[in-house]
């Protein structure tokens, strides 16, 4: 049986659910039948082994990463507008061709002007 | 095959089998890297517990069921909890889209190939949870460098699934796997193939781009502070569950999924599932972690672009040549990985050497 289109996404919940449910259900169970014996120095965070954690850990980190996440918003909000497209190009004939090859070429200018620019380096 | 189940029937296999095959995985596919790469590297691997080591994995998961579970002091509670259980999410939804057999989907949605990209967010997402509620430092930079790598692999990766959707005229991957009766798309896009299992490498945090869980230099990664059954969820269940994920999603897209000879059936698809988890364990034995900025230079350097030129070139012989245009596809895709595979190596080679050459000038 194929279910019918909201069926699926019903399936979809419950299967969501159902992973949050087995995940909480299993360590719930390894609690139950363990042996517990927690003391200040077991929970502290790891660091070197010898002395405790130095400092705060949420600490500010490398800016870099704040960079590649734009890239990638920029490039991940370019596939969302190309997957419909790429379901009715062949429709939309020459013209639209034409059309989504002009905004990716506008994209990928832009990942050249990143480039130049450095920010793909990463050192 | 066609079953017919009444809706609550089919719930429940629906629910059975996505725990299932994440937990099966979990059991097997660790213990397989260990024989497998054991062999490849001239060692046996574990062989003591049962007959050839086979009940090796129900002795870690017993092991790690009567681990003390902890949450360190420090940590962000309630995320740090929340952690696994958000990662889990992805390879337990994202196997609903995927054919097993010509009449069984657990839900065939017409966007399944946007609904597999979207499912694999929760991985990120859960990954990045657990590097920040850790509170440690090795947890949060193993997290950072894990997302940064896993939403660069992820463009290139939407780019090559693009592919194949533009080949098939549909986002549904029951379509997909019925325009392959007569060529897989292995054969007439390898180029998107290639691309699809270097980028599913990086996604999947796999050699050679397992930085994040570097232990030579950032101990477990995001990893760090889980214990007990919250780590196998992280370590076994969510990692192996999404190669699983992965391997059908390819093995759906370039494989012919559950096509094969004597009519189409599950078997088909577990089988080049197992073919494509292989080719994960055979990288691990193999290749060498890669260096961060060559790992990040590659996403953005070369698989972006040449995913661009290959969609756009592939989208170019579909309009030109409306009625027949997997010829001329396969061509350009061949004719493209046989130059890629020739060319890359010497000249990634001269430019590695004329960067180190500029260093030691400067």
């Amino acid at each position: 049986m194929t279910p019918d289109y909201a069926h699926s996404y019903i399936f979809i919940a419950a299967l969501g659910v159902a992973a949050f449910v087995f995940v909480f259900g299993v360590v719930y169970l390894s609690r139950l039948i363990q042996r517990r014996h927690p003391y200040p120095e077991k929970l502290s965070p790891y660091e070197c082994g010898i002395e405790p954690a130095v400092g705060d850990s949420w600490h500010p980190f490398a800016v870099r990463y704040y960079v590649f996440a734009l890239l990638f918003v920029i490039f991940d909000v370019e596939a969302v507008f190309i997957f419909p497209w790429a379901l009715v190009f062949r429709s939309l004939g020459r013209s639209g061709f034409a059309e989504m090859m002009i905004f990716i070429g506008v994209l990928f200018v832009g990942l050249v002007y990143a480039w130049a620019k450095g920010a793909l380096e990463w050192d | 095959m066609n079953w017919n189940l009444s809706f609550f029937e089919h719930l429940i296999a629906a629910v059975v089998i996505g725990l299932a095959a994440p937990a099966l995985s979990a059991i097997v596919f660790p213990f397989a890297v260990r024989r497998l790469s054991g062999f490849m590297s001239d060692r046996l691997g574990p062989n003591r517990v049962g007959p050839a080591g086979f009940l090796q994995p129900m002795a870690d998961f017993i092991k790690l069921l009567l681990k003390e579970d902890i949450t360190p002091s420090r940590s962000d509670r309630l995320l740090f909890m929340l952690a696994p259980a958000i990662a889990f999410v992805t390879p337990v939804i994202a196997i609903s889209v995927i054919p097993f057999s010509p009449g069984y989907t657990i839900a065939s949605l017409n966007v399944g190939l946007v609904f597999v990209v979207a499912a694999g967010s929760f991985a990120v997402l859960g990954i990045l949870l657990a590097g920040w509620a850790s509170h440690n430092k090795y947890s949060l930079l193993g997290g950072l460098r894990s997302v940064a790598q896993m939403i660069s692999y992820e463009i290139p990766l939407i780019f090559n699934i693009i592919i194949v959707a533009m080949l098939v005229g549909s986002l549904s991957l029951n379509d997909v796997v019925g325009a392959q009766g007569k060529v897989w798309y292995i054969a007439v896009q390898p180029l998107a193939f290639l691309f699809f299992i270097i980028a599913g490498m990086a996604e999947l945090n796999r050699t050679p781009f397992d930085l994040p869980e570097a232990e030579s230099e950032l101990v477990g990664g995001y990893m760090t502070e889980y214990g007990g059954m919250r780590f196998g969820f992280f370590y076994g269940l969510v990692e192996w569950g999404n190669a699983t994920i992965w391997s059908l999603t390819g093995a759906t897209l370039f494989l012919g999924g559950w096509r094969g000879p004597f009519g189409g059936s599950p078997g088909w698809l577990i089988l080049k599932m197992l073919v494509l988890v292989f080719v994960v364990i055979w990288f691990f034995a193999t290749f060498p972690r890669l260096q961060i900025d060559q790992l990040m230079g590659f996403a953005w350097k070369v698989l972006i672009p040449l995913s661009l030129v290959n969609l756009g070139v592939t989208g170019g012989l579909i309009i030109l040549l409306p009625d027949n245009f997997l010829p001329p596809v396969a061509a350009f895709s061949w004719v493209s990985v046989i130059v890629l595979v020739l060319l890359f190596p010497p000249v990634q080679r001269k430019l590695l050497l004329r960067k180190r050459l500029g260093k030691a000038a400067a």
